[in-house]
């Protein structure tokens, strides 16, 4: 798990942001182009998300809001025809007594009260009924109260109802606190003068009819009269008969609904409807915040779904982005290396050839020196008329030997190793590398350094030029010993690398090269045993053996932690009929 | 002793004169050609045990004097001495017949100790 973990982080953490010292820094602004690859990415991704989600919530919202005004104003609708039918089933009852009985027979005794209590089986809620002349007195009654001989003239109701035909009044709490409502129809005109037939209704039905709505917990329904005053109890606009909180709606022939702002509980959804032929308007009602409690789960759902496209999407961002930035960096690296390998190839390669040409031009001056020196010399020893001079003889003899010794080293320069044969000849590189390191028995024992040889059983001879290889390995060889102490350890491994070449390491546990050193090592004439008989060819001339082997020499070192070369040969080395490398 | 017959060949005429002087003073009769044409001559005209060639001479390479001293019945046996030498002319010379091949500068013990070892080799 942790290692999963290690891994994770290792995928996506952005290696460019803080590179090691040693390694290369690059060529671009990789943080700039990590940053805009993130922000564009983001930008791409997140906006259409962003605008398809808010269109999402807006339309949703919008849906649900019409679904929820629909179903109210469908519930008023309703509400609102069985109200009506209410009203108009007793005032059409009253229609027919009238149609029915005459004037007369109303009037005479008993007769009302056998009325009264038909309406009463057959509609219930009836109180009371009396009948009244065309001069507004009351001619008959039945019912409760002791009504006989009220005149009603100049009352209101007595008015319109002679002008409409019908009335009802508002609500009253009448007969034992419970509401009530008048309501009164005229007789037909044609039968002679008009009388009324004038009813105390008990609303406790219609009132049962409103409460058993199904609204939910905020949701209420009930009437108010054109003054806004509750006409049937409300559980949360005021008490029968007092002012409706919510103001009277505008008059419509058709059911409405409106959102009224109430500043205790916040929006409302009203629904309301004009009762025709009465003064009542039916009102239905539910909190807004209610009716949107689905809207809030949905809102929910959608604010999770944001939220976890938002961090998957900046996640995969991110990862994709330092993914991209990663591989820039280790391409743009990658590059880097390949190039300035080349380019230290390419300067070794000249100055050999510059090294070489030098040697040249250098060696027939060098040699007229050489033989003039000789000459004057000769002459001074074997003829007899120049009677010898030692002094003379010494400033020759150190003139030959400074000739000697550029000499050496133009020859160094030239790269030439040819003991024994220069041909090319199969050879056991077991064998060459142990040959190579007799040479060095007697110094590793007396310094106690221990010598490991491994070449891989499986590697077959080798066709190579063997001088060569051998002053290769004894140049490396003999470095290594100089630059380890007493007890320190050399490894030299040979195992085949590919199909067709070798690979022999070197490997010592000295002094090691410092960084300066190592961009240097291979070139001519560099050395950091001036004073110390080292010309700073030894490894010039190894890396030109090398490259003439067909092969290539790296090497690996830190400073006090010892060096290791790596050779990297053909097991057949290809005839070259023009040699061109000879001078590299 | 008989005297070594050679012929030093090389467009430097002062080391040509001097180790020409030297070989002398060692026992040698040495003689001098300047470049290609003058040394096929000397061939042409006179017996050698011995010649030292240079690679690089004015008119024609050392390698043509080493070709063509077959045609002449030249016999001398030939040691290539040369500032220019690579692997390439190495190979080119000793398969043209060439005894050994030097480099300059060389010490002048060395280089009749080689001269002789070259002409006592097979006779």
């Amino acid at each position: 798990m942790n290692r999963l973990t290690a891994l994770l982080v290792q995928a996506v953490r952005p290696r460019f942001l803080n590179p090691p010292d040693m390694a290369y820094r690059g060529v671009r602004d990789y943080r700039r182009v990590w940053f805009l690859s993130i922000a564009g990415l983001a930008a791409v991704s997140l906006i259409p998300l962003l605008i398809l989600t808010l269109t999402d919530y807006q339309l949703t919202r919008k849906a649900l809001q019409l679904e929820n005004t629909l179903r109210l104003v469908r519930i008023a609708s309703n509400t609102r025809r069985t109200v009506t039918h209410f009203l108009e089933e007793r005032i059409s009852a009253l229609h027919f007594v009238l149609e029915e009985e005459t004037y007369d027979r109303l009037r005479s005794p008993g007769h009302l009260e056998a009325v009264l209590k038909n309406l009463k089986v057959g509609f219930g809620g009836v109180v009371d009924l009396g009948l009244i002349n065309a001069d507004g007195v009351q001619a008959a009654y039945a019912g409760p109260f002791e009504l006989i001989g009220k005149n009603y003239v100049g009352q209101p109701w007595l008015q319109e109802v002679r002008a409409k035909g019908a009335y009802v009044s508002d609500m009253f709490l009448g007969f034992r606190g419970a509401p009530h409502i008048v309501a009164a129809v005229a007789s037909d005109a044609a039968k002679g003068r008009g009388y009324f037939l004038r009813s105390t209704l008990d609303m406790e039905r219609l009132i049962n009819l409103l409460s058993i709505l199904d609204l939910g917990a905020s949701g209420d329904a009930f009437l108010i009269n054109r003054q806004g005053v509750l006409q049937t109890p409300s559980k949360f606009f005021g008490k029968v008969l007092d002012n409706s909180t919510l103001k009277v709606p505008p008059y419509s022939e058709h059911t409405q609904s409106a959102v009224v702002e109430d500043p205790e509980r916040g929006p409302i959804l009203v629904g309301y409807a004009y009762i025709k032929d009465s003064p009542f308007i039916l009102m239905v009602t539910r909190q807004q915040a209610e009716t949107m409690r689905a809207w809030m789960d949905i809102r929910l759902d959608l604010i999770w779904f944001l939220v976890a496209s938002i961090t998957v999407l900046l996640f995969a961002i991110y990862a994709i982005s330092t993914y991209m930035g990663n591989s820039l960096y280790e391409a743009d690296v990658k590059q880097a290396t390949a190039m300035s390998h080349m380019e230290s190839t390419n300067r070794l390669a000249s100055l050999g050839r510059l090294s070489a040409g030098v040697a040249h031009e250098i060696n027939n001056p060098l040699a007229v020196i050489n033989e003039k020196a000789g000459l004057i010399k000769d002459l001074l020893e074997l003829d007899p008329k120049y009677n010898a001079d030692e002094r003379l003889i010494g400033h020759l003899d150190s003139v030959l030997d400074s000739v000697d010794r550029c000499g050496r080293i133009t020859k160094q320069m030239l790269g030439f190793a040819r003991e024994g044969s220069v041909e090319i000849q199969p050879f056991s590189l077991d064998k060459v590398v142990r040959d190579v390191l007799s040479f060095f028995e007697k110094e590793a024992v007396y310094r106690s350094i221990d010598v490991n040889v491994a070449v891989a059983p499986s590697l077959p001879d080798i066709r190579s030029d063997r001088g060569k290889l051998m002053q290769v390995l004894l140049n490396i060889v003999g470095n290594a010993f100089q630059a380890m102490r007493n007890g320190d350890s050399l490894n030299v491994t040979a195992e085949p690398h590919g199909e067709d070449r070798v690979k022999i390491r070197i490997q010592d546990t000295g002094a090691g090269i410092s960084k300066e050193n190592m961009k240097q090592i291979f070139e001519p004439f560099f050395t950091t045993k001036s004073g110390k008989g080292g010309s700073g060819l030894g490894l010039s001339i190894t890396y030109g053996l090398v490259r003439k082997l067909q092969g290539a020499i790296d090497v690996q070192s830190e400073e006090g932690a010892g060096a290791a070369f790596t050779i990297d040969l053909p097991l057949t080395i290809r005839e070259v009929r023009n040699d061109e490398s000879a001078a590299g | 002793m008989k005297q070594l017959r050679l012929l030093i060949v090389d467009d430097e005429r002062h080391f040509a004169d001097a180790l020409a002087e030297r070989l002398e003073l060692r026992g040698f009769k040495a003689q001098t050609a300047y470049d290609a044409a003058q040394a096929l001559e000397a061939l042409g005209s006179a017996e050698f045990d011995l010649v030292l060639l240079d690679l690089r001479l004015p008119d024609r390479p050392g390698t043509d004097v080493l070709r063509e001293m077959p045609g002449l019945g030249a016999e001398a046996r030939v040691v290539v001495l040369t500032g220019h030498g690579s692997d390439a002319d190495y190979k080119e010379c000793m398969g043209l017949g060439a005894k050994d091949f030097l480099h300059k500068p060389i010490a002048i013990r060395e280089l009749s100790e080689i001269l002789l070892r070259v002409h006592k080799e097979e006779s």
